[in-house]
């Protein structure tokens, strides 16, 4: 049998086959096992999954992803611990002068010896997903799968049905947790796949900030799934960094759901930085008047590098308002979609919304695919969006260079302004400090391999 | 120390240069005047190395080196400086990340130690008083919303912080109100030396009642109809540009005394 006819031979339910079986195997094993409405959640999914298989670009959310390469893998879930080179990974994953609470899981099992939780305030629940399931059991049940719908999304569908481990955690009204929870989610096994679950529930006037933090050595191929449920009570206020550096081999797909109440906070900060197919899904529900959000994303790829952020705000109640800015910087053959959604119910009535999109090329190959959707029920709104896509300014370029900036230096000036834009709205300096440093250390090569 | 000789500019097939002599020495101030159109900004792009200008005859030459061969930053290394009749805005890079870039750029090309942060905030901090910024000015993104007179004066700041050996500006006294002509001018006479040379590109003579040329030229029609002394420029004022139509070609271009 030639290359081609395998190629020919490639089928979609396999793949979803492959997963099946996992599940059917490491059923009785997975966290939650004993509990009898939990095992049922994961068989609602395993039969969502069956029934909706992989994603096609048919699939309108999908038009401009296609998972094909991602499904011909068949990444095994593992079940293995942290090993010793995990601790050396773990090091070089730290935030130079972050003082924070930290959670690590090596392959999507938690590692409590690589972890520091020490320092938390006494009623602030803080812990992995698999302890809570038994320990905030009625907790978990009442919110677990509540925000993330699997039956539109087959990768919630997936991780429903695998998920091994991830965050936990529980604010009682009126808990401030200063200091970052950061938690690193570390890859380590070429051919693997972790399949993460968070669940974030910030009761009354509490607040935390939370740092994901995805990463693998380069040049392994694996596939991180995960997905976040973040229910924000009234007053409540939650600032989010997602800061992506997988392998440049590596699948990494995320979904997000957000429920908002009543003056409820919620800001996102998205990186993507690395991994070859990236998928984001961030989604909030504005559920109560004057709850705001604000989502701020950069793409920074290269290569043959392909992100695809969709982000949906539903503003339900009103008086809600959101704020969304997403920038990229593409080079090489890279792509990068965004498809930004904002949807005002009909009795949301004097919300505010904002949007805007900005993509620079730095490569006559590199592509970007805005996709701004508005669906705006209600008549007294105030609604704007922006989109745009080019390249550096060339009377910028001119002047720098006449003042004695060289080409290359010039032009990583200008995108390192570009993407500095979204890097300045993030709250913690030493986030700001780690992103400035991986964009200038990538920016002078590449800038100077152009025209 | 630059010396054009026979310059012939095109843009897009269009010819607007049609065969420029000029010799600037050091130590000399030069005010290039001229109706709109007569090809003043275009003399001043191409010295400083815009793109989509084509040379069809002619040489420049600064010192004993072909200007036209060298890239718009090799110029600056070299010691020229253009001041922008429109300084481009930039949002994200701030004035003295921008300052700090250009100077350290030019310095480590001359072979000179590169500046460290804190002795070149004490450096810039004199050149402020000069143009009558306020500090926070350093920290303001290049040009962004600046105002027009905010803007010209950021070209005068980037020129005393570079210290150009030919600083050419172009129309930097248009939309000035008086008090910022006067920073303006007040900027470029205490930077006048006897190693440093400028060419003034202006439409109007008021900028020359604050900065005395030692010589004046009036370009018209892609040629230098006419050069003399500063009294030239009063005359310009009086009579305008009008007996050039008559004149145009055939005045020639006398050069230099």
């Amino acid at each position: 049998m030639n290359s081609v006819a395998i190629k020919q031979n490639f089928r979609r339910e396999d793949a979803v086959a492959h997963y099946l079986a996992a599940f059917k195997r490491q059923r009785a094993s997975l966290p939650g096992s004993g509990i009898p409405w939990m095992q049922r959640l994961r068989d609602q999914a395993a039969a969502s999954f069956a029934e909706q298989g992989f994603p096609t670009p048919r699939h309108e959310e999908w038009k401009y992803s296609d998972t094909k390469t991602l499904q011909k893998q068949r990444f095994e879930l593992l079940t293995g611990g942290a090993s010793a080179a995990a601790r050396k990974h773990t090091d070089a994953h730290r935030f130079e002068g972050l003082k924070s609470h930290r959670l690590v899981f090596v392959d999507g099992r938690f590692s409590a010896d690589l972890s520091y939780l020490d320092e938390l305030p006494a009623r602030a629940v803080v812990i992995p997903l698999s302890q809570a399931l038994p320990s905030h059991v009625d907790t978990v049940q009442s919110h677990l799968g509540h925000y993330a719908d699997m039956d539109t999304n087959p990768f919630v569908a997936v991780n429903t049905m695998l998920m091994s481990d991830g965050l936990f955690v529980h604010l009682p009204p009126g808990m401030m947790v200063e200091a970052p929870i950061h938690v690193l989610y570390l890859s380590t096994a070429d051919g693997g796949t972790s399949q993460l679950r968070n669940l974030v529930v910030a009761e009354r006037g509490a607040e935390a900030t939370i740092i994901e933090h995805y990463a693998g050595p380069a040049g392994n191929a694996y596939w991180t799934n995960t997905v976040t449920e973040i229910d924000l009570n009234e007053n409540a206020g939650i600032e989010h960094y997602k800061l992506e550096e997988e392998s440049d081999m590596a699948f990494h797909i995320a979904t997000m759901d957000v429920h908002q109440r009543r003056d409820s906070r919620f800001t996102s900060h998205n990186a993507a930085l690395g991994g070859r197919f990236v998928r984001n899904d961030i989604n909030t529900r504005l559920n109560g008047e004057n709850a705001q959000c604000a989502l701020n994303g950069l793409y920074v790829i290269k290569g043959r590098q392909h992100v695809d952020n969709h982000t949906r705000i539903e503003h339900v109640t009103p008086r809600t308002v959101s704020r969304e800015l997403y920038k990229g910087v593409l080079d090489g053959w890279s792509r990068g979609v965004f498809n930004g959604k904002v949807i005002v119910h009909k009795y949301a009535q004097l919300s505010d919304s904002e949007q805007a999109n900005h993509n620079l090329l730095l490569s006559p190959n590199a592509e970007a695919d805005p996709k701004p959707q508005l669906e705006i029920f209600a008549d007294d709104v105030k609604c704007a969006h922006g989109v745009t896509v080019g390249q550096l300014d060339a009377d910028a370029l001119y002047y720098l260079r006449s003042r004695g900036i060289t080409k290359p230096e010039a032009r990583s000036l200008l995108t390192f302004a570009f993407a500095n834009d979204v890097i300045t709205r993030m709250r913690l300096e030493p986030l700001r400090a780690h992103l400035e440093n991986i964009i200038r250390m990538r920016l002078p090569i590449e800038a100077a391999e152009l025209t | 120390m630059l010396l054009i000789n026979n310059l012939h500019v095109s843009i897009d097939d269009k010819v607007i240069l049609k065969g420029i002599d000029l010799k600037v020495n050091a130590g000399e101030v030069h005010a290039i005047m001229g109706p709109n159109g007569s090809g003043k900004s275009t003399l001043a792009q191409v010295l400083a190395g815009r793109d989509g200008y084509t040379v069809t005859d002619g040489q420049v030459r600064l010192d004993d080196e072909d200007l036209l061969e060298l890239s718009p930053e090799e110029r600056a290394h070299k010691g020229v400086f253009l001041a922008f009749q429109y300084p481009v805005e930039i949002p994200g890079v701030s004035n003295i990340y921008l300052l700090k870039s250009a100077l350290n750029a030019i310095r480590k090309a001359q072979g000179l130690e590169e500046f460290d942060a804190m002795d070149l905030l004490g450096m810039v901090r004199e050149k402020l008083k000069l143009t009558g910024m306020n500090e926070d000015f350093l920290y303001r993104s290049v040009n962004a919303g600046f105002s027009g007179g905010e803007k010209k004066r950021n070209e005068i700041l980037q020129m005393a912080v570079l210290e150009p050996r030919l600083a050419i500006l172009d129309e930097t006294d248009s939309g000035l109100d008086i008090d910022a002509l006067k920073i303006v001018a007040n900027g470029v006479n205490s930077l006048r030396s006897p190693e440093r040379a400028f060419v003034l590109v202006t439409h109007y003579q008021r900028l020359l009642d604050y900065i005395e040329p030692d010589y004046v030229h009036v370009l018209a029609d892609g040629r230098i109809a006419k050069s003399g002394d500063k009294t030239l420029a009063h005359e310009l004022e009086r009579s305008g540009y009008g007996w050039l139509e008559q004149r145009g070609a055939q005045a020639g271009a006398p050069g230099n005394p």
